[in-house]
């Protein structure tokens, strides 16, 4: 059942050991998701901050938000945390071919999300619901602050889907290695590297959908 | 001369694309002195129009100028990547036994972030420079040229050439350790490495995403900031200064790690409160994001966080004055030899205690509100910054130039550009203080004629210190191409990175060493 690696992976010639190795790529990468925490911590400590000082404005901007198509992201996000798992569960059982589509569906789940996002963002602009400045939206009577909820909608979303998109490259750099047949039993550690972020930016989401989404 | 890193491979693109810390260390030592060149002569210019009261030779906007460009390059350009980025990365691995460091593309991909931020920040000079002091306050900076978006984006590039230096190292530091090498038998100069990564990593982000917002505030004006679309312009402040003042000790930190090496090296003794020195290090660092309220004193927050705030800065004296008092008890009853290291040594310990207790001072709240915004603000940060830091990476760069380039630097001179350096620093910033008690504000072009005398004092020093650099210079390149050979261990120093050859092979050592003993035993 389990396959070896087509190109068995060479330890770096700093490192003393496999284990070494392995053990700083898994400490690096999670200090690293440290950063990402502290880096959206600014943008969450801002939207506390404005939420307690405009609280209707994120009220009413809400409801400018289509709950179901949010709804429908979360789940699309985490079924590909799932996949991801899984891929990285089968290569290390050895079984390439189904950790490689795995990572395929992984990919397409990106994808779905993305399209939504384009979705949603082009009708918010098409409307006039565009952030600070550039807020156009005459349709009904809004509040006054209101193209402040849109710049953190903007802001907070926006830099989130760049980290899916940034996700997305990274997931098919490893599909081209897994094609490859680099990852098995014995080598998976960028599978795992990669997962652990696309995980945190799935779970950035799942604050960020009722933090935008829901908020009563 | 036997195989080492510098003639193991030739020709730029070997440097260009390495990935031996060393060279990567070098090539960080090339960058930081060309813009602390950059940055220096800025100064100098500014020192000259301010020497004499009224418009001089530069108007007040190309002053401005000058003074955002001095201020935001030798932050982010050379005092933050200064000793980490240059003497880390070479000798971080030397001092644990390690081969390299734990990712060394990660190392080389941020010295790109570095190169590839100062071309973005200096292509603000196309669209009318930037005027905004390096502190990028809202809403002037929302309104000002164009520029500011540049240099904005630049500093937000060149931050993440810190986090990956920082992260770098602390996974170097926890697995790449030599056998027998705990967490008390590293350097101390590797703790206060691994302490300052501490604050590069979690502080650095916070910067990253208010640059961000800065620049969708001046592209999408999304008024996150901008008082006119009822943002909070004092938010900025607080998120501004989360950074920017652990980055501080980014800068602080590593330059005591350097003073431990110097003062117990050339005292030929044990360092005195080896742990209490290691601790006050993650001291200093874990109290440092408590205390960035104290930039903002008269900004507006409330008077309750103003106190607290103050206290919380005070605090910081204690672990500073751990470090200080050991120091001078390594020296006490040891047999000093006054090398050029050890004079810039000694120059820190005086330059920073008065840097450290004007902080104090200005931690207090009462006097704080009756200086802030003048030159004694100015006085103290260049006393901390330039007498600590720049003494420390200077002494440092004496230290361990024989064991980077394997050649020996003219004592005399060396001797020479510190009593230059040292004797400048205090005639240029001493009279700060003064004139910063008499009321003179900072950052203007121009001041009433009851302070010209003391700025003329001030200018005559400012050009000490442009001469010691200028004879610093000429001393490393005598070195580089006229020195004498240097042994393994010129100055008898204990560390792991004296027991290898001078230059060091590329992985290092010839035999990777064991640790059975303490990091300073001398005997």
């Amino acid at each position: 059942m389990s396959t070896v690696e087509a190109k068995p992976h060479k330890v770096a010639h700093h490192f003393d050991s496999a284990e070494q190795e392995v053990a700083a790529s898994k400490l690096g990468i999670w200090l690293f998701l440290c950063t990402e925490i502290l880096m959206f911590g600014g943008l969450f400590v801002g939207y506390a901050i404005y939420k307690r000082m405009y609280p209707e404005i994120f009220l009413q901007g809400s409801t400018f938000l289509d709950w179901k198509l949010g709804a429908l992201n979360t789940v699309v996000l985490l079924v590909s945390s799932l996949t991801m798992a899984l891929s990285i569960y089968y290569a290390q059982k050895g079984q390439s071919s189904k950790s490689t589509s795995c990572l395929w569906l992984t990919l397409l789940c990106g994808f779905i999300f993305m399209g939504v996002k384009y979705i949603e963002y082009s009708h918010k602009l098409h409307l006039g619901l565009a952030p600070g400045a550039f807020f156009s939206y005459t349709e009904t009577a809004t509040l006054q602050g209101l193209p402040l909820y849109f710049s953190f909608y903007y802001c907070m979303t926006g830099l989130h889907g760049s980290h899916v998109l940034a996700g997305m490259v990274l997931i098919f750099w490893l599909i081209i290695r897994s094609h490859k047949k680099h990852f098995g039993p014995s080598y998976y550690t960028p599978l795992e590297c990669v997962g652990l972020f696309w995980h945190l930016v799935d779970l950035i989401w799942i604050y960020l959908f009722p933090l935008l989404y829901l908020v009563e | 001369m036997s195989v080492n890193y510098l003639n193991e491979k030739k020709g730029l693109t070997s440097w260009l694309f390495t990935l031996d810390h060393k060279r990567i260390g070098i090539l960080y030592m090339i960058t930081v002195f060309t813009f602390f060149l950059v940055g220096g002569v800025f100064a100098l210019l500014m020192r000259l129009e301010l020497f004499g009261a009224g418009e001089t030779f530069i108007p007040a906007s190309v002053y401005n100028q000058f003074m955002t460009f001095h201020g935001a390059i030798m932050v982010f350009m050379v005092i933050i990547p200064g000793i980490p980025a240059f003497l880390g990365n070479f000798f971080l691995p030397l001092q644990i036994g390690a081969k390299d460091v734990a990712f060394p593309r990660v190392n080389l991909l941020s010295w790109y972030c570095l190169i590839v931020g100062s071309i973005v920040a200096l292509c603000s000079l196309f669209f009318n420079g930037v005027d905004t002091g390096w502190t990028f306050y809202t809403p002037y900076s929302i309104r000002t040229d164009n520029g500011t978006l540049w240099v904005v984006l630049g500093a937000f590039i060149m931050g993440f050439s810190s986090i990956l230096t920082g992260l770098n190292f602390i996974v170097t530091v926890h697995t790449l350790r030599a056998k027998g090498m705990g967490f008390f038998q590293l350097p101390l100069f590797v703790w206060s490495l691994y302490s300052t990564a501490i604050i590069q990593v979690l502080a650095t982000p916070v910067l990253a995403i208010t640059l961000l917002l800065l620049s969708a505030e001046r592209i999408m004006g999304i008024g996150i900031f901008d008082p006119k679309l009822g943002g909070d312009p004092v938010l900025f402040q607080h998120f501004f200064w989360f950074y920017s003042h652990p980055a501080v000790y980014i800068m602080i930190l590593p330059a005591m790690g350097v003073i431990s090496e110097l003062i117990t090296t050339f005292s030929r003794k044990t360092i005195f409160g080896y742990k209490a020195i290691a601790f006050s290090s993650v001291g200093i660092a874990a109290v440092s994001f408590f205390v960035w309220g104290h930039h903002m004193f008269v900004s507006g927050q409330s008077e309750w966080v103003g106190v607290l705030f103050s206290f919380l800065t005070m605090l910081v004296g204690v672990p500073t004055a751990i470090k200080v008092f050991n120091w001078v008890a390594t020296m006490y009853q040891g047999s000093i030899k006054f090398d050029t290291p050890m004079l810039y040594a000694n120059g820190f310990l005086f330059l920073f205690v008065i840097g450290g207790v004007t902080g104090i001072m200005l931690a207090t709240l009462a006097f704080d509100v009756h200086v802030h915004d003048t030159y004694f603000v100015v006085a103290h940060f260049h006393y901390v910054m330039v007498g600590g830091t720049l003494m420390a990476i200077t002494g440092g760069l004496y230290y361990w130039l024989p064991k980077m380039f394997g050649r020996m630097y003219n004592e005399f001179w060396g001797r020479i550009s510190f009593f230059l350096i040292f004797v400048g620093f205090n005639v240029t910033f001493f009279p700060q203080f003064i004139l910063g008690f008499m009321g003179m504000p900072r950052r203007y072009h121009d001041y009433v004629p009851a302070y010209e005398p003391l700025n003329q004092l001030s200018t005559f020093g400012s050009w000490m210190i442009g001469l010691g650099f200028v004879v610093v210079f000429f001393v490393v390149l005598q070195a580089l191409f006229k020195g004498e050979k240097a042994s393994s261990n010129p100055w008898g120093a204990v560390t792991l990175e004296w027991q290898t050859d001078s230059p060091p092979p590329h992985e290092n050592f010839h035999k990777t060493p064991v640790v059975g003993k303490n990091p300073y035993e001398y005997s």
